[in-house]
């Protein structure tokens, strides 16, 4: 086969795999900033610290990073509900959500990375599975599980939502408190406890993203930093509110970069892949499945 | 509830000043009823992504400082740590230097760990004509040419001479001449003149650059770069990195099973425990820089009490669990401070920065002088290779023969073996 037709080939899957580490990040900020308009800058900062506990759980109880994420994420479903109560009662409820919000997600991210720091030190802390040094090969094509396993639990965690989104009641509350709360009070239903409980999801997701962020590289507590940019232009080229609009953008977000790494350098990367983003927007300003207002 | 007044967050932040600055006296509670004492000012990275090497660096000048005192301080005086918490952020450097020179008064300042943060300080610490112990800086000096700055690092006055030279020194002990070379480097100071050096002498010696380019400090996935310098099929790959990518690199390179000659470089990380105790045997027969490591051929005096003395304490304070990358440096650095103080007799910017000029300094790790640049005149760039690791065990990398010094020569304790990716 031709060598560049080989590079090409690797560097899409590998930018598959990238991307659905991406969606796994970019999917509770989905919810949070997409659906409730809240915006969430510690959600890196929250998915670094579900890494930092997946390892201190797994590394005690000998369990797979991955499955320690997924149960942990109840756990951190409350940490959500509580952060979400205190965000609603000194800046929702008093409508200075905008900038005192944001300040505050400034804080709770600050907060984060220090206690990190002070509780497990700022060394490089991992959790390698089994897994994370096999790469199976199909033909020209690797397939590192390190890079695999997470994406396919992101697949998961992304379609179970979906289908919670869609299929339950809360679910379609959920997506309709994104569109108008008030509505949704003359129905009945408090979109304060609506909220808090996608704010809880979001924050659980983070939880699962950070079981996917260590089986993919060791983390430190300023890791989170990394991502910021990326998840927040993720949400808003998929469309903020789209599940489906989050999962494609991450994809394309993990190719470009790697394609252009590959080809043109990885000095180029970012470069490309936001430019991709400028561009979505401009021929399509509510995002790549957003509808508009 | 009552919105908060800007009076209150005025003394709400004045009691967490206060708070703030029991802690930095709770160091040396003893001390800080001491009278008079040296006061050495520095900012540190404790949080961020430089936090590690931060830590480790300030519990060095930590068991200094208790040793010192306990032997009754420098010219009568204790001595005492003043330092504030940079958070790895350059922006934060000038304002910490003002306040430690004009409101806090040092004494003598140190500088931040490393080259990034360091550079900030310097147009500060120049204002106010004092003299500036640097740590592991790399060339900062080189655009300031302050002549009161002095850095504690093995990599000498021309960074673009000195750095890469001992791996092309390795690089000629190949059976085959190596004749094409791949180079990948941080978008960073330090990595960039890392990746200057590589290419410098790569031309030097007439081999081939098949692959040269750089990478940003965000990059989560490194098997691109790895890929496309499996496809030039070079013979020697130069990374230039810091810590997290140079993990990065190392999976990457495994997963790829990409095995040249010789595959490392300037790879910032590999020195430090957590990075040993994750690869284990990833590690076999990779090459790379470093500054110590425990050969016979680097056993100076005072080195190994030291490094007791640090793994004691390391876990408790959280950082690197070894001590063999940055910390006998850091308490070498406070013994030249210490000696010049001493010669000198009293606190003199001035005749302090003459002593460091004209003296020798005999140190934990070794005897050195600093050049008019004030880097150490004769430089000491290790590069060492990763031997027989069979499992992810720290003790070995206390002992001889896991880290086996290459070059230079003067320190040599092993043979070269190759390729990369051999089981070690």
């Amino acid at each position: 086969m031709d060598p560049d037709l080989i590079l090409l080939l690797n560097g899409i899957v590998s930018g598959l795999l990238l991307g659905g580490l991406y969606a796994a990040a970019a999917t509770g900020l989905a919810v949070s900033f997409g659906m409730l308009d809240i915006v969430n800058i510690a959600h890196p900062a929250l998915m670094v610290m579900g890494a930092f506990t997946v390892v201190l759980i797994g590394t005690a109880l000998g369990l797979d990073p991955l499955l320690v994420a997924v149960l942990q994420a109840p756990l951190f479903y409350l940490l959500g509900v509580l952060i979400y109560g205190v965000y609603h009662h000194f800046f929702e409820k008093r409508g200075e959500e905008a900038l005192q919000g944001l300040a505050f997600f400034f804080g709770v991210m600050f907060i984060i990375e220090v206690g990190l720091v002070m509780a497990f030190g700022p060394e490089q802390r991992f959790l390698d599975p089994p897994y994370a040094f096999i790469t199976w090969r199909l033909g020209e094509i690797d397939l590192p599980l390190r890079m695999l396993a997470p994406a396919l639990l992101a697949l998961a965690a992304l379609g179970a939502l979906h289908l919670y989104l869609k299929r339950s009641f809360t679910g379609l509350a959920v997506a309709a408190v994104a569109q108008d709360a008030e509505a949704l009070r003359l129905m009945a239903v408090n979109p304060v406890r609506i909220k808090r409980l996608a704010f809880g999801l979001s924050v659980a997701l983070a939880s699962i993203a950070g079981g996917a962020l260590v089986v993919v590289q060791p983390v430190d507590p300023s890791s989170g930093q990394i991502f910021i940019g990326r998840v927040f232009a993720i949400c808003i080229m998929g469309g903020m509110a789209s599940l489906p609009g989050c999962l494609t953008a991450a994809l394309l977000f993990g190719v470009v970069e790697n394609v252009t790494a590959t080809f043109y350098g990885p000095s180029w990367s970012p470069a490309v892949a936001f430019g991709w983003l400028l561009l979505v927007l401009a021929f399509r300003p509510q995002g790549l499945f957003g509808r508009m207002a | 509830m009552d919105p908060f007044t800007r009076r209150q967050f005025g003394r709400l932040s004045l009691a967490a000043a206060i708070a703030g600055a029991g802690q930095v006296a709770g160091v040396f509670p003893a001390l800080a009823q001491g009278a008079n004492p040296i006061r050495i000012g520095f900012a540190m990275a404790l949080s961020g992504g430089l936090a590690g090497n931060g830590r480790a660096t300030l519990l060095a000048y930590q068991i200094w400082a208790q040793e010192v005192n306990a032997k009754g301080g420098i010219l009568g005086r204790p001595v005492q740590l003043v330092f504030y918490d940079d958070q790895t952020q350059p922006g934060l450097v000038p304002g910490i230097y003002t306040k430690l020179l004009d409101v806090d008064r040092v004494d003598i300042v140190t500088s931040p760990y490393a080259t990034a943060m360091i550079a900030p300080a310097m147009p500060v610490v120049m204002q106010r004509n004092v003299t500036f112990l640097t740590i592991f800086g790399a060339g900062v000096n080189e655009a300031f040419k302050y002549d009161r700055h002095f850095n504690m690092n093995v990599v000498g006055d021309d960074m673009k001479e000195t750095y890469a030279a001992g791996y092309f020194e390795v690089a000629a002990m190949l059976p085959t001449p190596p004749r094409s070379i791949a180079i990948a480097a941080a978008d960073n100071e330090f990595a960039q003149k890392a990746g200057e050096s590589a290419r410098y002498h790569a031309r030097k010696r007439g081999i081939r650059v098949v692959y040269d380019r750089s990478y940003p400090p965000s990059t989560v996935d490194f098997t691109p770069i790895i890929r496309a310098m499996q496809s030039a099929r070079p013979d020697l790959v130069f990374i230039a990195s810091y810590p997290p990518d140079s993990a990065g690199m190392v999976r990457a390179a495994n997963e790829l099973r990409f095995t040249p000659a010789i595959f490392g470089g300037g790879m910032v990380g590999t020195q430090l425990a957590s990075f040993q105790s994750q690869f284990g045997p990833l590690l076999n027969n990779l090459v790379t820089w470093d500054v110590y490591s425990p050969e016979p051929t680097m056993n100076f005096p005072g080195v190994a009490a030291f490094q007791a003395k640090y793994r004691e304490l390391a876990p408790r304070e959280q950082t690197d669990l070894l001590g063999n990358y940055i910390p006998p440096y850091a308490y070498g650095q406070m013994q030249a401070l210490e000696q010049t103080l001493t010669r000198v007799g009293k606190i003199d910017q001035a005749a302090m920065a003459a002593d460091m000029h004209a003296q020798e300094f005999d140190t934990i790790v070794g005897k050195f002088r600093f050049s008019a640049l004030g880097e150490w005149a004769e430089a000491r760039n290790l590069y060492v290779q990763f031997q027989g690791i069979t499992d992810n065990d720290l003790e070995r990398y206390k002992r001889p023969g896991a880290k086996v010094i290459l070059a230079p020569s003067a320190y040599k304790s092993g043979a070269l073996r190759t390729p990369y990716g051999a089981a070690g």
